[in-house]
């Protein structure tokens, strides 16, 4: 699903059209003027042969021409991937997931094809134990620096004292609300199931993962978001399918629904929350007043990785602040550097939805590593969709 | 005398091989490694892990939604491809002018070249809030949703499947005896009669072709109730992706898909008869 037919098309038609709008405005930048002619590609290949411009470190080791990422939904700048490209001649395919669970099961059955990929906090001790991912070799990551992160965000990165995997951002996950269509306020997890089945009947999302849809039907009743206890989870199956009848979709890419007015309200993270309300000013992101999920995203390296070079040298390329600082600006979520906080423009720090306010961060709780691998919940969810 | 049937029956087991061997690797193997699988149990952190039960197939009735949508939601998808289907494929080999023939087999047949995926995605679009409810809010039909609905997840069916269902019973029907349409009208027999008790007759095992066709390729149908359906109309398919790949329980997902195959080969089996019967033909052997 992920392969696009525009992989390997020199120009896509919208580009082409964004550079022909330009051209035709009779502005032309630098580097097209070198692209367009060539000049560029020259100039380039004379600096590394004449040794003007040092080959990149890794030159050494082959990266091959392709590489593959497994991330989540609308998180990546395309354009990273683009200049990537450009700058280390490595291609990069890009998979989408919408669970935890889902990328464990490819990775357990072998063969995922991934370079790299982007897990969770709470999977990582997981997969360590399965001894499916790789203690990352910090001296091919020399972009990354661990003194400038918030160790409450990074600690599970790090087990005995070993990396297995360096953070992307942080986030939380709320709900968002097309205050157009629903104009009732709403702060809580309670407002949330009881909307769906009434104004938001036939227009409401939660996420295809077990992890926050158990876990915030949990927060209807005030339990613990990581709750296993056999009766808790009955009252939450209990709500779950009261509530499927009224939804829109049980899927965890819900911004093409939002976006097109189909869906009113959905579970959502962070950083769907900031590039959603960014484009469209009415859909607003709300944390359930009981609390929730606090997370953080890390990139981690499979074992069994076809092209680790070029894992290592992607990984290393979006640790760069510069390059960090422009994915904070497509993706929505918070960074977890400093040196790439320090980059961010004042209203993206001052942006409630990215950093809400203390009372309302200090509930949530982060994903528990028993809660991913729990049958019992995983058989709950199968129990829910199958509704 | 001997030795030239011992190099008949030489030959034919070698041109036979390949096919033997692609059975064998592809289809005989797998499925006896689910089957394996689906006495097995689920390992502690998911997948599988050795055992010798039963339990799985105990448990099959927790899936008994997803097993009921597929059993009512196939047959109707299939009624539906017939539905459309008969009429094209009649005007197609009756009716249609000769030199138009290939043309409108082509329009039928290109649509199938562009992947599935690509034309549901297609539809998901059409139905969705940017399609025709964008349309007809503007003659103040507002808030009307098509998308992730049974009907959405139908249409999807009858669309894609539908030259699946056109080509058998076009086969069958290009096949007619003319002859004995005239006969019929020779004998008296008004045009309905005819149709029905000739045309349509003769053309049952094209229909039982297209039907038994359709309805197997539908058993494991979980493309569309995931894009029209929006995860919310759960096929037996999608509740085995959701074991492989979110719950991890495969033993109980191989159980279901063992389940799923014995259907199948009923389902087959079934068309089978009824074809038989009611075209009173010779026996058309589809297995």
């Amino acid at each position: 699903m992920s392969k696009s037919y525009r992989d390997g098309l020199p120009i896509s038609p919208e580009k082409f059209v964004d550079q022909l709008m330009r051209l035709k405005r009779g502005s032309i930048s630098r580097r097209d003027f070198l692209g367009l002619t060539g000049l560029g590609v020259a100039t380039a290949v004379m600096a590394r042969e004449l040794g003007i411009m040092p080959a990149p470190a890794f030159a050494a080791e082959s990266l091959g021409d392709r590489m593959s990422i497994a991330t989540w939904p609308n998180y990546h700048d395309p354009a990273t991937f683009e200049s990537f490209k450009a700058e280390i001649g490595v291609a990069v395919e890009v998979n989408v997931f919408g669970s935890n669970e889902e990328m464990l099961a490819k990775l357990q059955a072998g063969g995922s094809g991934w370079s790299l990929f982007v897990p969770t906090n709470y999977t990582i001790s997981t997969y360590k134990k399965l001894g499916i991912i790789e203690a990352l070799d910090m001296a091919k990551l020399g972009n990354f620096d661990g003194s400038q992160e918030d160790a409450r965000f990074t600690a599970e990165g790090t087990i005995d004292g070993t990396i297995y995997a360096v953070p992307k951002n942080w986030g939380t996950t709320g709900f968002a609300v097309n205050t157009k269509k629903l104009a009732k306020p709403m702060s809580s997890w309670k407002e949330f199931w009881d909307t769906a089945m009434v104004e938001g009947d036939g227009r409401t999302m939660v996420h295809d993962y077990q992890l926050t849809t158990i876990g915030n039907a949990l927060k209807y009743y005030g339990y613990s978001f990581n709750s296993l206890k056999q009766d808790e989870l009955a009252k939450a199956e209990e709500l779950l399918l009261k509530v499927k009848p009224h939804l829109f979709a049980v899927s965890s890419d819900y911004q093409p629904s939002m976006r097109s007015g189909d869906a009113w309200m959905t579970m959502c993270w962070t950083n769907d929350g900031a590039q959603l309300h960014r484009d469209i000013a009415e859909i607003a992101y709300v944390l359930g007043k009981e609390g929730g999920e606090i997370w953080t995203d890390f990139y981690a390296i499979p074992k069994d990785a076809p092209n680790k070079p070029a894992g290592y040298a992607l990984l290393n390329y979006l640790m760069n602040p510069k390059i960090a600082v422009k994915e904070h600006l497509a993706n929505g979520a918070p960074s977890i550097d400093a040196r790439v906080n320090a980059l961010l423009p004042k209203e993206v720090l001052d942006n409630p939805i990215l950093y809400p306010a203390a009372d309302l961060l200090k509930p949530l709780e982060f994903g528990a590593a028993a809660t991913l691998t729990d049958p019992g919940r995983a058989e709950l969810m199968a129990r829910f969709k199958s509704a | 005398m001997r030795g030239t049937r011992f190099r008949k029956n030489l030959v034919t087991a070698l041109l036979l091989a390949p096919a033997a061997l692609w059975l064998i690797v592809f289809l005989v193997l797998p499925f006896i490694a689910i089957a394996i699988f689906s006495v097995g149990e689920r390992a502690p952190e998911g997948g599988y892990q050795a055992a010798l039960t039963f339990a799985q197939y105990a448990n099959l009735p927790a899936r008994a939604n997803a097993f009921w949508n597929t059993m009512v939601l196939a047959p109707v998808g299939a009624l539906g491809c017939l539905l459309v289907a008969y009429p094209v494929a009649y005007y197609l080999a009756l009716r249609a002018p000769q030199r138009w023939r290939l043309i409108l087999l082509a329009l039928i047949v290109i649509p199938f070249w562009t992947s599935l995926l690509m034309r549901t995605y297609a539809w998901l679009y059409i139905l969705g809030g940017r399609g025709i409810p964008a349309l007809l809010a503007y003659v103040g039909i507002e808030d009307l949703r098509l998308i992730n609905t049974p009907g959405a997840v139908l249409l999807g069916i009858v669309y894609g499947y539908l030259p699946l269902m056109i080509l058998p019973i076009y086969v069958s029907l290009e096949r007619l005896d003319r002859r004995l349409l005239e006969a019929s009208a020779d004998l008296g027999a008004t045009p309905l009669s005819t149709f029905i008790g000739v045309t349509l007759r003769l053309s049952l095992p094209g229909v039982m072709t297209g039907f038994s066709l359709v309805m197997i390729l539908l058993l494991g149908e979980y493309l569309i109730p995931t894009l029209l359906g929006g995860g919310k109309v759960f096929f037996i398919g999608n509740a085995l992706v959701d074991l492989f790949l979110q719950s991890r329980n495969w033993p109980f997902g191989s159980a279901i898909a063992i389940t799923l195959v014995l259907v199948s080969v009923v389902v087959l089996i079934l068309a089978n008869r009824i074809s038989t019967r009611l075209s009173g033909a010779r026996r058309v052997d589809l297995i």
